[in-house]
């Protein structure tokens, strides 16, 4: 019998990466009969399998966004539990990405591969802190993979927010961040600055933002901004889904201060292109130094870039001695850029 | 460093004014001496040292980078300092060992005496110590790219908010300040007495004129006024006076008191009586006035070379007299400092600078009629570089700023066409959720019959009200969009046609109709007219080929 490779456990298809061996697809794109799912973006975590194995916390997600019917049925895993899925062992411990967030380790015969979905090592009050997961095979997401990619901390990116209501506090501030994970560890960071009152929200962010709060994690105040009179909104910070900070949506505020938490605005064109007037300079995924610091660190001898920029990833690990290449999955975008824009006209 | 390059970071996004202001107000008052006057220095355009060439840049990090990497990073950004700022590689020094970042005015003081071989290590010493940002505006800094959207006008309007003052205040007294402005600083804060300038060929605010409506003249007497061309150049102050030694320093002031003695050497031998002139800069050939579009060559140049000030020979055309040798004229009646301003131009007696002739009248429709036709009126062959006229009060003294129902400027009627909304994109700040950046165009002949061409591109003239209805109208009539850009209906029977109003045209290779207009505005909403009956290009090339033949570059 040949030895086993790596690409029979974990292949790439056109439904994801597919493990043949176990049966089972992680992330699928498309409705498979078993899907093995890293967290609850709705690019990763979409409706219509058979069996869905994910945390509870990213079956509850989809549930919020989906109904009861997003799945034939569910299992809930835990993280650092291990189950036997046909011929190989699926382990999951903690991404950090956000709350729920998994990686999955595959392990069949003596080869262990982690599936890291997407992930940062950056610490986040709002969920369970990125675990090393030493490895045979790492596949890893290249978000924000080139060099010009350094996060730096978050809390000083809160600072910058809160120096500017202190400076203007005739304008409303508007944060656009996405509603999943980036809204929520946003606001728990402002109260780890101290800011203690009260913090309002879009409509699209209130059902996802309680159930953070359902699963014990302090927000302070939170309020919906409907309904609130526009003089009412001077010097107040109010929480958005990106596409809402640059439309009608915008008029109820004074002079709005037009912010996004993202890690894309480390690029001053792409903070210019939306129009924002405040980039911060958050991200729930790694940046460079956060992507090549856990390669090296899983012991991995091969790595498998998936989306962003696997050019660059794959030439740091080559030139570091390790097998490398990019793995050519389709479907996954940047929750941060792709969200689905919200109707001009919604809410207006 | 770190601190100003926030400052400088903050201000590269905020669109608004005020919110500018206050930023930097901000700055100065959280900021201590002598870091905000060399801040204050950068913001002006005042520091100066020798800069780094990109380079030099690319080495330092093609130094410490692989290169594959430096090059997707470079091509992903497209900006270097932002590449090498954002790429550059954290120290490997210990934590307790690191040196606290530098401080602004210890980068600029160093800059100031760094011989060249010392650049590098040095560049590369603060590049190690400074954050993202710091290291961005350091890089920005010293190739001498800060290009930021702040107005020399704007930094010292900001620093004379921090004392309450007003900006005409420290313009008066600016010129004879200088890096890191401790008096200047010290006088706002109410430590010291207000700092005097003894500068030579200082700036004296300048008085400015309102816009003059239908409704104002029947509260008008002709007798109370003289009138004079309002020629289309730039407003100037040239001011020469005499040192401490008796020698003669001569300067160029913009109608903001920003120097621009520096772009016009040309005009500097001539200014060599001691006074203040306030007149405007234009281009003679000939005894000729040539056309604004001309002048424009000469404006915004880094090097000033013989070829350019040959082609384009520059003028001052004086309007008044705000100083003789050592007397303040500014007190005095306008009618009084008029007939001195002749004296005075006589006694210089030179080619490059003449007195701007006035226009006698003495009815309204007398006035009326030289407006319509400045040629038969005095003007002569120079009539087509008039943009209109200029009221001034015989009694008037010389106040700055904006004064009410002292000077009037009366324009000539600005050219119109009726063009087609093509395309509309959102605004900036406070308009960011509107559409109101509008691009038109005229009918022209294509291979399949008749097609729109984008002629220009307009965001303003329109009242609120208006912007709601083109607003509105730009929702309901998109056809398709393309970031924030979106393309709006505009079929021969549906569309939206604007009338357009503007002050020149120039002809223009990068644009596809091949002309580019000059201050255009929307005027009208022309809800009633099919775009259909919107203007043809033929009518703005027959507008162009009256000014085409000036121009040779």
């Amino acid at each position: 019998m040949k030895p086993m490779r790596p690409q029979d456990i974990l292949l790439p298809v056109a439904a994801g990466l597919c493990c043949k061996p176990g049966g089972f697809h992680i992330d699928p794109v498309r409705p498979v009969e078993r899907a093995v799912i890293t967290h609850g973006h709705s690019d990763h975590a979409r409706a219509g399998h058979g069996v869905v194995l994910a945390t509870q916390e990213t079956l509850d997600m989809m549930r919020l966004r989906y109904g009861e019917n997003f799945a034939g049925s569910t299992q809930v895993i835990h993280y650092g539990e291990e189950i036997r899925l046909g011929d190989v062992r699926v382990k999951f411990h903690p991404a950090g990405h956000v709350l729920g967030s998994a990686q999955i380790a595959v392990t069949c015969k003596d080869i262990c591969i982690v599936a890291s979905g997407d992930y940062k090592d950056a610490p986040d009050p709002t969920c369970a802190p990125f675990e090393l997961v030493p490895c045979d095979v790492f596949i890893t997401e290249a978000t924000f993979g080139l060099p010009v990619f350094r996060h730096g901390d978050a809390a000083d990116e809160v600072k910058k927010l809160l120096a500017s209501v202190a400076l203007f506090p005739e304008r409303a501030h508007l944060v656009g961040a996405y509603s999943l994970g980036k809204a929520q560890r946003v606001i728990a960071l402002l109260r780890q600055a101290g800011y203690d009152a009260p913090i309002y929200l879009h409509g699209a962010m209130e059902t996802i933002t309680h159930y953070y709060q359902s699963r014990g994690i302090a927000l302070g105040e939170l309020r919906p901004v409907k309904g609130v009179k526009k003089a009412a909104l001077a010097g107040t910070i109010t929480l958005a889904p990106p596409s809402a900070t640059s439309d009608l949506w915008t008029r109820r505020f004074p002079d709005p201060v037009v912010a996004f938490a993202s890690g894309w605005m480390r690029v001053r064109a792409r903070a210019r292109q939306r129009g924002v007037e405040l980039p911060l300079v958050i991200s729930d995924h790694a940046d460079w130094d956060g992507l090549t610091s856990t390669i090296g660190a899983t012991g991995a001898g091969e790595i498998w870039v998936t989306h962003g920029q696997e050019d660059a990833l794959v030439h740091w690990c080559q030139s570091k001695g390790l097998k490398a290449r990019p793995l050519d999955l389709v479907g996954y975008g940047d929750e941060e850029e792709s969200e689905t824009p919200i109707p001009d006209e919604a809410e207006a | 460093m770190n601190r100003f390059a926030e400052l400088l970071d903050r201000l590269a996004y905020e669109p608004g004014r005020n919110n500018k202001l206050r930023l930097i107000t901000g700055y100065f008052r959280e900021v201590g001496d002598p870091d905000r006057g060399y801040a204050l220095a950068a913001l002006t355009g005042a520091l100066s040292f020798k800069h780094a060439k990109p380079a030099l840049v690319r080495e330092l990090i093609a130094a410490r980078t692989d290169p594959v990497l430096f090059g997707l990073s470079y091509d992903y950004i497209g900006d270097l300092s932002e590449t090498v700022a954002l790429m550059w590689p954290k120290a490997a020094l210990a934590a307790h060992n690191n040196p606290p970042p530098p401080s602004l005015t210890e980068v600029v003081t160093t800059l100031r005496t760094l011989g060249k071989t010392e650049l590098p290590k040095q560049l590369e010493r603060w590049l190690d110590e400074l954050d993202e940002t710091g290291r961005w505006a350091l890089l920005k800094l010293v190739t001498g790219a800060l290009r930021i959207g702040i107005s020399a006008r704007l930094a010292k309007t900001a620093a004379a908010a921090l004392g309450d003052k007003d900006p005409h205040e420290v313009e008066l007294i600016w010129p004879g300040l200088s890096p890191p402005y401790l008096e200047l600083f010290a006088w706002l804060e109410g430590r010291a007495e207000k700092p005097v300038n003894c500068d030579p060929a200082p700036f004296r605010p300048v008085m400015l004129a309102h816009a003059i409506e239908d409704a104002d003249f029947a509260a008008l007497d002709p007798a109370d006024y003289i009138a004079e061309w309002k020629w289309d150049g730039i407003r100037v102050q040239a001011v020469a006076g005499r040192d401490d030694r008796g020698h003669i320093t001569a300067r160029l002031y913009s109608r903001t008191g920003e120097d621009i003695t520096g772009s016009f050497p040309d005009l500097v031998p001539s200014l060599r009586l001691p006074g203040a002139i306030d007149g405007e800069l234009l281009i003679l050939r000939e005894g000729r006035v040539q056309s604004f579009n001309v002048l424009q060559q000469r404006l915004n140049r880094k090097v000033v070379s013989p070829k350019l000030i040959k082609e384009f020979p520059i003028h001052l055309r004086a309007y008044d007299l705000l100083g003789d040798d050592e007397n303040d004229l500014r007190e005095l009646p306008f009618a009084e400092r008029r007939e001195r301003l002749e004296r005075f131009v006589k006694k210089l007696d030179d080619p490059r600078i003449d007195l701007s002739s006035t226009v006698p009248f003495t009815s309204w429709d007398a006035l009326t009629a030289a407006r319509a036709d400045p040629a038969s009126a005095g003007a002569g062959e120079d009539a087509d570089a008039v943009e209109g006229v200029m009221l001034k009060r015989r009694d008037a003294p010389y106040f700055p700023g904006r004064p009410k129902g002292q000077w009037w400027k009366w324009k000539r009627d600005p050219h119109i066409i009726d063009a087609v909304l093509m395309y509309a994109q959102r605004g900036h700040g406070k308009r960011s959720s509107y559409y109101s950046d509008y691009t038109f165009g005229v009918w022209t002949g294509g291979e399949g019959g008749d097609e729109l061409v984008p002629v220009g591109k307009a965001y303003f003239g329109f009242t609120d009200e208006e912007l709601l209805q083109i607003d509105r109208f730009v929702r309901r009539n998109t056809t398709e969009k393309f970031g924030p850009v979106r393309h709006v209906v505009h079929e021969r029977d549906k569309g939206l046609v604007l009338e357009v109003a503007f002050e020149g045209l120039q002809r223009s290779p990068r644009h596809k109709s091949g002309v580019a207009m000059r201050f255009p505005r929307i005027s009208r909403l022309r809800w009633d007219k099919p775009p259909r009956e919107a203007d043809r290009l033929e009518t703005l090339e027959r507008m162009l080929k009256e000014e085409a033949a000036e121009i040779e570059v």
